[in-house]
């Protein structure tokens, strides 16, 4: 019972059917949701269970489709938004941006905006440029929201089930790669609060920062690191917004070393941001320039060769950690 | 404000109580308008400020056709709307002079100023972005099973923007309590309708995808008051959404700062001469058979409560950098 293991997308699903059943206010749209359960399955069986009001399909109408989000929450409802990929979300920029964020802010605190808009970036598969994005730094970007990557079906479900009770719009970033892997997902209630990462890990020579899909090509890099002796702690934040930055200077000031892990580009990325906390408040802690290892700065290809090239992979991560460790030059 | 909307039009003359009702609310716009400006002009207002000079009639009509349960979302041009929804002047003018006890507590200002508690989504300083916004919060009511009716106030320069069709089919296809309204000014800024679209009938735009739609005079505000009551009635027997085009003209420039040159003189002596304050002014002394006398008395009423407002607000205090720093701490 306790060892009960299930994919992420039943994990979200559980939330969600959860949290429905929970707190009627609580509905998902989207497109291709109801009957058909969404492209990858996670709104499946909520159509029978739950009725036409609250599981509903839209037409293709993204920007009014988060506004109408927005919209919902303002006035109290616990809305689901899910935006089939992250790319469309950009649709819907005004209102998550202009809209969403702000509200709180600009009514002095009187209204706030309980809105969860479920999406899934990253590469894998193929789709190439408008399909394969990280764009979680663009959200991170704007203070107002809540910004969350479950790696594991664990966080997926405990977040997803923490997000549909703050009180704040929370873009909540699934990955394309993850919905069919398997974790270790208890029975009964799990919540995962925002603002507390995960040791996924424990290590003493280097912290490796990671999220999303690159958390599972971390873990594998940190166990071909164990084979060569070194030890790496593997810390996934699980909400870049919030940021749990006690738990990343705690893990540096025992490592003194650190490695940032990012499936978005490089540029203007949230490890650039979080090496600059990290060079700020723990500087004297450390033994070795703090690394970000980032996608390059390029649309995704539809090559795989180049897809591949395009973002880190567990063969980038070791080099770049023994690079960092200096362990190239030992051996 | 108590609305008896639909036996109050069963009958043929409305009654006086209506008639004060709506002259009331004209009169308090367009007392908070012009005053405000010359606060403006004293530079005791900052930022912009557009004025619903000359439209008066449609907020006035249309929140009087609504129950405090319903909804409205509104524009930048958002004054009237607060005040016809019934928010008070101490709060809004609190609000423009930047105090803490404004009802944004200086957080927000003229574009983003809303009683929340008064289920009003907020005026927006982003041209359009009310429809959806608008529509979720029909929705929310349609999944929470009330009968509550969302008015969205729009404008002919938002027609043109793709969330227009996009938010208002949504209401369409899932027969939503929702009932957009265009403030058809006829200008967007300088920009003239006719430059804006080859068919500046823009209820036209509602019948090419099944929603019942009418075009009104916007001055008028007990036609207003009518076709709103008609349309919410229609709504709340599940037969919404509705359009309609009330047709108006501002009697000042886009903003405070914009002399508004660019409007022809014989137009704007048009629709002077169709005044909507007069217009509810003279329904009230011939319908409602109110004397001259009694009507300056609730003028100078209207007039006092704005200065006394003015009065308060100059001495409450504003919201502290440390209050401020400590609201945004989680950002
Ligand atoms: C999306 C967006 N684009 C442009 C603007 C700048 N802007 C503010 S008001 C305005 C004109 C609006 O005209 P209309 O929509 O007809 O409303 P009105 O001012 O006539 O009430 C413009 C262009 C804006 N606020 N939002
Ligand atoms: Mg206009």
């Amino acid at each position: 019972m306790s060892d009960r293991e299930i994919m992420y997308r039943d994990a979200l699903r559980e939330a969600l059917h959860e949290e429905m059943t929970r707190n009627p206010e609580v509905f998902v749209i989207g497109e291709g949701i109801a009957e058909r359960g969404g492209s990858y399955k996670v709104t499946e069986g909520l159509l029978a269970e739950f009725g036409a009001k609250r599981v509903r399909d839209t037409p293709i109408s993204e920007a009014s489709m988060i506004g109408v989000g927005v919209g919902a929450a303002i006035a109290g409802a616990r809305p689901v938004v899910e935006i089939l990929y992250i790319d469309f979300a950009m649709l819907g920029m005004d209102q998550i941006v202009n809209q969403a964020a702000k509200f709180r802010l600009m009514t002095g605190g009187e209204g706030r905006v309980p809105f969860v808009l479920r999406t899934q970036g990253g590469t894998g598969g193929g789709v190439a440029a408008q399909h394969s994005q990280s764009l979680e730094a663009l959200f991170y970007h704007i203070p107002g929201l809540r910004v969350v990557m479950p790696s594991t079906p664990y966080d997926a479900k405990g977040l997803l089930k923490y997000a549909l009770r703050q009180p704040d719009p929370v873009m909540f970033l699934e990955h394309k790669h993850l919905y069919m892997t398997k974790g270790h997902v208890p029975d009964g209630e799990i919540i995962v609060e925002f603002g507390k990462a995960d040791i996924k890990r424990e290590g003493t020579d280097v912290t490796l920062i990671a999220w999303s899909n690159m958390i599972p090509r971390t873990l594998e890099a940190a166990e071909a690191l164990a084979a060569e002796g070194i030890s790496a702690e593997v810390l996934d934040p699980r909400t870049l917004v919030p940021l749990d930055r006690e738990a990343v200077l705690k893990s540096v000031a025992k490592t003194n070393r650190c490695v940032i892990v990012q499936e978005a580009v490089r540029r203007g990325g949230v490890g650039s941001d979080i090496a600059s906390i990290i060079q700020e408040e723990a500087f004297y802690d450390l033994d070795a320039p703090v690394t970000v290892l980032g996608g390059m700065n390029t649309p995704i290809p539809f090559n795989l060769a180049l897809e591949q090239a395009s973002v880190p992979q567990k063969e980038n991560i070791v080099e770049v950690v023994k690079r960092v460790l200096h362990a190239d030059l030992v051996a | 404000m108590t609305k008896k909307a639909v036996a109050r039009r069963k009958q043929n003359v409305p009654p006086k109580e209506l008639l004060q009702d709506l002259f009331t609310t004209a009169y308090k716009i367009r007392n908070f308008e012009s005053e405000g400006i010359k606060l403006y002009r004293q530079g005791l207002i900052r930022g912009y400020f557009h004025p619903y000079l000359g439209e008066e009639g449609i907020a006035t009509g249309a929140c009087a056709a609504l129950e405090d349960r319903d909804y409205i979302a509104s524009t930048h041009r958002g004054h009237g709307h607060c005040i016809a929804r019934g928010a008070s002047i101490d709060g809004m003018v609190a609000e423009l002079l930047q105090k803490r006890t404004g009802y944004c507590k200086g957080y927000g200002g003229s574009m983003h100023i809303a009683d929340i508690t008064q289920n009003n989504l907020g005026a927006n300083g982003i041209v359009g972005a009310g429809t959806p916004l608008g529509v979720g919060a029909a929705l929310a009511n349609q999944v929470r099973g009330s009968d509550a009716v969302t008015i969205t106030f729009t404008t002919d320069g938002a027609t043109n923007n793709g969330t227009f069709l996009e938010a208002l089919n949504l209401a369409a296809i899932w027969d939503l309590n929702f009932i957009l309204i265009i403030e058809n000014n006829q200008y967007a800024v300088s920009t003239t309708i006719e430059e804006s679209t080859r068919e500046p009938d823009l209820y036209k735009r509602g019948l090419a995808i099944g929603v019942d739609s009418v075009q009104i005079d916007g001055n008028d505000s007990l036609l207003v008051y009518q076709t709103v009551s008609d349309a919410v009635e229609k709504c709340r027997a599940g037969k919404g959404p509705v359009l309609i085009e009330a047709k108006t003209f501002r009697h000042s420039g886009h903003h405070v700062n914009d002399p508004g040159k660019y409007m022809p003189e014989e137009r704007l002596a048009y629709y002077k001469a169709r005044d909507p304050v007069d217009r509810a002014r003279e329904n009230l002394i011939t319908m409602g058979g109110m004397s001259a006398e009694e009507v300056r008395k609730i003028e100078e009423a209207i007039e006092k409560e704005f200065a006394d407002a003015v009065e308060a607000a100059k001495n409450a205090g504003e919201i502290t950098v440390e209050e401020f720093r400590e609201f945004v701490s989680e950002y």
